[in-house]
């Protein structure tokens, strides 16, 4: 074996440890997982679109346009009660209802462009949110297209625009019981993007950088010995543990603040432009909401740093610091992709359990639930965050008074070091002299 | 009364015995060695002494206190220089005598503290250069200073001299009689069967957990007619 092998060989073995590897496993298993979730997206898309329909015209011209809809998409509702549309589509899970007012056929007739009503009920404010009216949406092109044939037949076309654009599109969209007229659910995903991205994004990294401070501070005062040290002083282990823990989380909270100023400012710029103000339609925070977001963000920072810090406890030196982060690092990652892509309320029950679980989810999806005034919410997420971070807390001082602090795991080589056969012969001998 | 009373201490690491039952006294202002070979037991003993490790049975006071009733207690009466410990390495050798001497005392009585340990450091102009630029010599003369200028009743030092030069080795030696000549109790380990000669007033031979022989060196030499405290303990072990 050549030299470069041998060194080769030894690099990997000391790379490929279950340490190392276990993390990689379970991150590919959170994104097959998620390639799971957008698939089931996908081809709910490619089924016929569930939607409500109350046509209000007697004209031709409506008849047409009912009947578009009705080839390609799976009416659930067919009358003229907009309320009880709503109801149904909701009941049934669907996303758009079309209104085709009275004066549809008339207007078209009189050289005038046919109103079409669209109400999107939009169930969360993730990304893929805003898929299934898009999809919707794009029907209304069909049925533009077979109004135009139909016009063509009569030989209605002295107006080459309206038989180009028969149609045009009365947008409202209902998200979270606020009805929000002249939007559409893809202008709220794209204006709710800052909160969708931003704060998961900042606790995420805020989570990951406090973690490894306390990790990796707890693995090189054990590999210089100045933790020892520390321990035979006159000095409280509550008092260590606190101050580790407080160190790092005035720093995290610090890097908090920069990250969301620079991301602020930057997601500002791409909004800017946006003509959407979501205040007209009281989705915004007060000072109090700021004050909640900020209450679940140390309740969660206090939890991370705990836990690494139970994690410290079990490591031996700094370079085993580095990969005990990475367990924090996922359990944040999982509610991030969550909020991002997806909205809490819209989750299957099991998969609420989980994300509500994991301590991290609520200052993520904190700012979006308070723009819903979805206090219950927030509250109960700081309540549970509070109470494990408490745990972890008295959990890690608990260790800190333990031998394993110093020894780490028990080490089985080293019990190997002396065979119980070695030690009897050695005992055996110094008792008979 | 003794700095320390040690009976029938046993220490063990999961199943595995490391202290097997051992008893041995300090007496105030005595200079005390556990000397043995790697694995001896030797470091578990002081860290079970510093508070460190809980005692499995058996029982150890502290002048006085007993330890494993009120450690708290006990930590307020020692101090403890680990072997190959190290330094805070952003700090500078003299921040690093202060953030330790704070803990002890406060004003003026921790700038005392921290003249005391710049003299027994004796690292001249380098104790104002951080501490990951110091040598090993010099880094374990920072730790000895530390360890010694809050002048406690009792100093467990694990591995003094272990991999120094003669003369760094010497002088640390040198530091630790004239300390111990004021008032502060030693224990120290060592697997340097010489040094402990030069140094101990009293030493303890421990091999595989159990102290097999103890006395003053010149004691154990007349006893097993043996020309060096080496001797004495290849005479011990191997019968
Ligand atoms: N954390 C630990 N876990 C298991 N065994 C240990 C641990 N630390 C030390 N030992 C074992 O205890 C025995 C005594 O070790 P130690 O007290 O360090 O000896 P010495 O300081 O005399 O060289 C050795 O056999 C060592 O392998
Ligand atoms: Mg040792």
């Amino acid at each position: 074996m050549s030299n470069l092998s041998k060194i080769i060989k030894k690099e990997v073995k000391e790379l490929l440890t279950p340490a190392t590897l276990i993390p990689v496993i379970i991150i590919a298993v959170i994104f097959g997982s998620l390639g799971g979730v957008f698939g089931g997206v996908e081809e709910s898309m490619s089924e016929p679109q569930k939607i409500a329909v109350v046509i209000e015209d007697n004209g031709e011209l409506g008849q047409v346009a009912f009947a578009v809809l009705n080839s390609s998409a799976e009416i659930v509702y067919n009358g003229d009660d907009v309320k009880e549309a709503l109801g149904t589509l909701e009941d049934a899970g669907g996303s758009s209802l079309f209104v085709i007012p009275s004066n549809f056929t008339s207007n078209i007739m009189d050289n005038r462009t046919g109103t079409i009503e669209a109400v999107w009920v939009m169930y969360g404010a993730g990304l893929m949110d805003s898929l299934p009216s898009e999809v919707a949406a794009s029907l209304l092109t069909s049925v533009d297209q077979a109004i135009s044939a139909y016009m063509i037949t009569m030989g209605m076309t002295e107006n080459a625009s309206l038989v180009l654009q028969p149609t045009q599109l009365v947008e409202t969209t209902i998200f979270k019981d606020k009805v929000m007229d002249g939007i559409s659910p893809g202008a709220i995903a794209g204006v709710m993007s800052s909160q969708s991205f931003v704060m998961p994004l900042i606790v995420m990294m805020v989570i990951i950088y406090a973690g490894s401070i306390v990790i990796s501070s707890m693995g090189s005062e054990k590999e210089n010995k100045t933790l020892e040290t520390l321990l035979t002083m006159p000095i409280s282990r509550t008092s260590i543990v606190f101050g580790k823990l407080v160190g790092a989380a005035l720093v995290g909270l610090l890097m908090a603040i920069i990250y969301m100023f620079g991301m602020g400012y930057y997601f500002d710029s791409l909004v800017g432009s946006a003509s959407i103000d979501l205040g007209e339609y009281g989705l915004t925070l007060g000072v109090g909401d700021y004050v909640l977001v900020g209450i679940s963000l140390f309740a969660s920072l206090v939890f991370a740093l705990a836990l690494c810090m139970i994690l410290g406890i079990f490591t031996k030196n700094y370079k085993a610091a580095q990969t005990m982060t990475l367990p924090v690092t996922f359990l944040a990652m999982i509610p991030m992709f969550v909020t991002m892509f997806t909205d809490f309320d819209t989750l299957p029950t099991v998969a609420k359990v989980l994300v509500f679980a994991i301590p991290f989810s609520h200052p993520m999806i904190a700012m979006r639930s308070l723009m819903f005034d979805n206090y219950a919410l927030v509250l109960s997420g700081i309540a549970y965050t509070s109470v494990v971070a408490i745990i972890a807390m008295l959990v890690a001082v608990t260790l800190f008074k333990k031998d394993i602090l110093l020894t780490g795991k028990v080490a089985r080589s080293e019990e190997k070091g002396r065979s119980p056969l070695g030690s009897m012969i050695r005992r055996f001998v110094l008792k008979r002299k | 009364m003794n700095a320390v009373e040690v009976k029938g201490l046993v220490k063990s690491y999961g199943r595995f015995q490391a202290v097997r039952g051992i008893s041995f006294d300090v007496r105030e202002g005595e200079v005390y060695g556990l000397i043995g070979p790697n694995g001896a037991g030797k470091t578990t003993t002081l860290r079970v002494l510093s508070t460190l490790l809980e005692i499995t049975s058996g029982s150890v006071m502290v002048h006085g206190i007993d330890l494993r009733e009120r450690p708290d207690e006990v930590r307020k009466v020692i101090s403890y220089l680990p072997e190959d410990a190290g330094a805070y390495k952003h700090l500078r050798g003299r921040e690093y005598l202060r953030f330790i001497a704070e803990f002890f005392a406060e004003g003026e009585k921790a700038d005392e503290l921290v003249a005391r340990g710049m003299e027994i450091a004796n690292l001249g102009e380098r104790i104002d250069d951080k501490v990951d630029t110091y040598s090993k010599g010099m880094a374990r003369r920072l730790l000895v200073a530390r360890a010694l200028m809050i002048r406690p009743k009792l100093a467990i030092l694990d591995e003094l001299t272990s991999g120094l030069d003669v003369l760094n080795a010497r002088e640390i030696r040198r530091t630790v009689k004239a300390y111990a000549a004021q008032g502060t109790t030693m224990l120290l380990s060592s697997h340097n069967m010489l040094e402990v000669e030069m140094l101990c007033d009293r030493i303890a031979l421990i091999n595989d957990g159990l102290i097999v022989a103890e006395g003053t060196p010149a004691d154990l030499k007349q006893r097993y007619d043996a020309q060096n405290i080496e001797d004495v303990f290849v005479k011990v072990v191997s019968g």
